[in-house]
């Protein structure tokens, strides 16, 4: 026992796929303690890209401090100035240019790199009355000189002035401070300071708290369909194989018959007839459990037709020992091996039918928790694929599924390599 | 060798070789202890239907020592899972002490196992290799109704039936069988035999998987334990020569029919069907040429 679990630790296939699943399984675990949120818990609306969000009545709440950053104008400019304002502004410069002829544009677009130069050139040439009298072509009317204005406001009134006055406590405590538009705040200190690394979903909810909390819910419905897959199947083929004759045949008939009809389709047909309001998490394991179980028990009724007939069996039968005794001590034992790759296997596929089944809407029913195809479904529904472009939305959810399954079966091989020796290269 | 030599040969063998056999000894006034009456076992795969054992009568005497003797695929096996019990016939019936055989549910196989026990050919595959030695020895004193006994008796009576074997009991303990060699795993199921004492043991091959010089001690063994507790033997085999070495009878099996049975020294010495005569020309012989062309063949395929 001892040797044969070095042996499988020291198959490097099993051991990567282990720290894998290791990993992923530690973090399930560990999380919810150090983030304790609850993962359906809405933060905002719509899909936020990742990054640290903070409340914009707090920062302006929060004790401003004076940073002075020597880019932080251009910074804030490039932010603030979107590519219909730098189109508009070299619009105005070609325009001054074809007028007057003194504008040197060589050089000039709406890149970030070249926006100072682009600013440096504005400031040089608007000038509010010039534009009013000169009424260059496409900007003769008051509405469009007014945009001018706006847009020149814009760019010269973004470092400096008063954003707003901020009155602190009440009666004689009162403080009151300015607040300028350059100052800084300490996100630290803000009250209300979030960080999501992975953005939020379509419905605003915090992508990797739900992703973690799928995640494991996700590896329960897994670990249920794989045990009630394994129990299944292992009971089947371990009665068919060793009692043989009409019993053989009558479970090997029921086995033919989930064999010929698709499962996949089958678990559709029986999923859709249970109706959303029953598909709990357990349901939806159990469905896909008693679906999956057949490949286990053909395979496991081969070995044991194999081993049946071994003289160790023969002895056990010589010794009296009782049916029960037979397969659980002299047959169980020789096939434990295969029973636990085939259950590791099924573990895998029950996460990808739970994913599948939920991509196509039939996952279980969503106002409790989380599951990794549900999220899929989630996204798919709301154009995180499409419109929204929310990558962090739905490929994390891929990644997660690839993982769990690709480390699943890299543990596969390697307990194969080390149960079978002639696999090993 | 002349015939005339031959012939001399043959009385000087049976003068000395007292290896197993009680060659005076006539068993047919003894008891029956397992006989059968056209017992026949056919196997169906697909289409296919293989006769495996067609209609076999045989009587084995209590306390005689049988060998069966036949190649590989005439039936042996089948033959000695059906006695065994662990293969029901097709047709025909098994007696049991003279009384048709009954083992149709689990309390009565259970009863007939305490009186008919194996030892198989391959000692590799015949322990599970999960569990330890002393398991396997302690089985067999509670399946011979001793499971209420004090521990101290217990090891007492696995460490009388290890020295019956060779073996050190106190070594033994808490190995698993694969840990020993061919030989001794062979010895530790003779050991198995010797605590449960059945009234029939059937060996089947027990000496083709080992080496030559253990083969020897095996049967020593073996032949002791007959001795001692009187108990019929069924030796299947496919080396004629050993039969006759050991046997009282000989029973020889082909495409699974007896083609001819009866005293070893008759069956062997002077064959009368074909089979036995290529049986018997098939055993290389130390100090004769072994001329190949005098072998038929055909006999027996």
């Amino acid at each position: 026992m001892k040797s044969t679990l070095r042996n499988v630790f020291h198959s490097p296939r099993f051991l990567v796929g282990f720290i894998i699943f290791s990993i992923i399984l530690l973090t399930v675990l560990i999380y919810p303690y150090f983030i304790p949120r609850d993962p359906l818990q809405s933060l905002g609306k719509g899909f936020l890209s990742p990054g640290t969000y903070v409340s914009v009545y707090d920062a302006n709440n929060t004790d401003p401090y004076r940073v002075e950053l020597p880019e932080a104008d251009a910074k804030r400019l490039e932010a603030s100035l979107p590519a219909s304002d730098r189109v508009t502004m070299i619009e105005f410069l070609t325009a001054k240019n074809e007028a007057k002829g003194d504008v040197d544009l060589t050089g000039i677009d709406v890149s970030d790199e070249n926006l100072d130069a682009l600013i440096e050139l504005w400031r040089s040439n608007y000038d509010e009355q010039d534009v009013r009298k000169s009424k260059y072509p496409g900007f003769s009317t008051m509405a469009q000189r007014n945009g001018l204005k706006r847009l020149d406001r814009k760019i010269n009134g973004s470092s400096a002035g008063l954003v707003m006055t901020v009155t602190r406590g009440e009666g004689e405590d009162a403080v009151t401070t300015t607040v300028n538009g350059s100052d800084y705040v300490k996100v630290s200190e803000v009250s209300n300071a979030i960080t999501l690394p992975l953005g939020t979903d379509n419905f605003g909810r915090d992508t990797l708290t739900e992703l973690v909390k799928a995640t494991g819910v996700s590896l329960i419905i897994g670990l249920i369909a794989g045990t009630v897959a394994t129990l299944l199947g292992l009971t089947v083929g371990l009665l068919a194989g060793y009692v043989g004759g009409w019993l053989d045949d009558t479970l090997m008939f029921i086995a033919n018959l989930f064999t010929v009809i698709p499962g996949f389709v089958l678990l559709i047909l029986i999923y859709f007839s249970i109706g959303q309001a029953a598909r709990g998490i357990t349901t939806c394991a159990l469905v896909i459990g008693c679906t999956s179980w057949v490949w286990t028990a053909r395979s496991v009724r081969s070995q044991v037709i194999s081993l049946r007939n071994r003289d160790h069996v023969n002895l056990s039968k010589l010794s009296g020992h009782s049916l029960f005794r037979i397969i659980t001590t002299d047959i169980l034992p020789y096939i434990a091996s295969y029973v636990v790759m085939a259950f590791i296997l099924q573990v895998s596929s029950g996460i990808l039918a739970e994913a599948q089944l939920s991509l196509l809407g039939l996952g279980p029913r969503t106002t409790e928790l989380p599951t990794l195809g549900l999220m899929m479904n989630w996204a798919k529904l709301f154009g995180a694929y499409t419109s929204s472009n929310a990558w962090w939305a739905y490929f994390p959810v891929i990644l997660v599924i690839a993982l769990i399954s690709f480390s699943l079966n890299l543990m596969n091989t390697g307990l194969d390599q080390v149960f079978n020796p002639t696999l090993r290269d | 060798m002349k015939t005339e030599e031959i012939a001399v040969a043959r009385e000087d063998t049976r003068e000395s070789v007292t290896f197993g056999a009680d060659r005076n000894k006539d068993f047919s006034k003894e008891p029956l202890c397992l006989s059968g009456r056209g017992v026949t076992r056919v196997f169906h795969t697909g289409k296919t239907t293989t006769v495996a054992v067609d209609h076999v009568d045989f009587d084995f005497h209590h306390g005689e020592l049988i060998s069966i003797v036949g190649e590989s695929g005439s039936g042996k096996t089948t033959l000695s899972k059906m006695l065994l019990g662990l293969l029901e016939p097709t047709e025909g019936q098994i007696f049991f002490h003279g009384q048709p055989r009954d083992i149709s549910t689990n309390a009565k196989k259970k009863e007939y196992w305490k009186g008919i026990q194996a030892i198989f050919q391959d000692p590799f595959s015949s322990y599970n290799v999960f569990h330890k030695i002393d398991s396997v020895l302690l089985d067999c004193i509670n399946m011979r109704g001793g499971k209420s006994l004090p521990r101290e008796k217990k090891v007492e009576m696995m460490t009388e039936a290890c020295s019956f074997v060779n073996l050190k009991f106190a070594e033994l303990t808490n190995k698993y069988p694969f840990e020993l060699s061919g030989g001794q795993m062979q010895r530790l199921m003779i050991a198995r035999i010797f605590l449960l004492k059945p009234d029939i043991l059937l060996a089947d091959e027990p000496t083709s998987m080992i080496d030559a010089c253990s083969r020897a001690t095996i049967l020593d063994m073996l032949l002791n334990l007959r001795n001692e507790t009187g108990m019929t033997v069924i030796f299947i085999t496919h080396d004629i020569g050993l039969a006759y070495y050991i046997s009282d009878s000989v029973y020889i099996m082909e495409h699974g029919k007896f083609v001819e049975s009866g005293k070893a020294d008759k069956v062997i010495l002077e064959p009368q069907a074909p089979y036995t005569k290529r049986l018997i020309s098939d055993v290389p012989k130390i100090h004769e040429p072994w001329d190949l062309s005098t072998v038929d063949l055909t006999a027996g395929n």
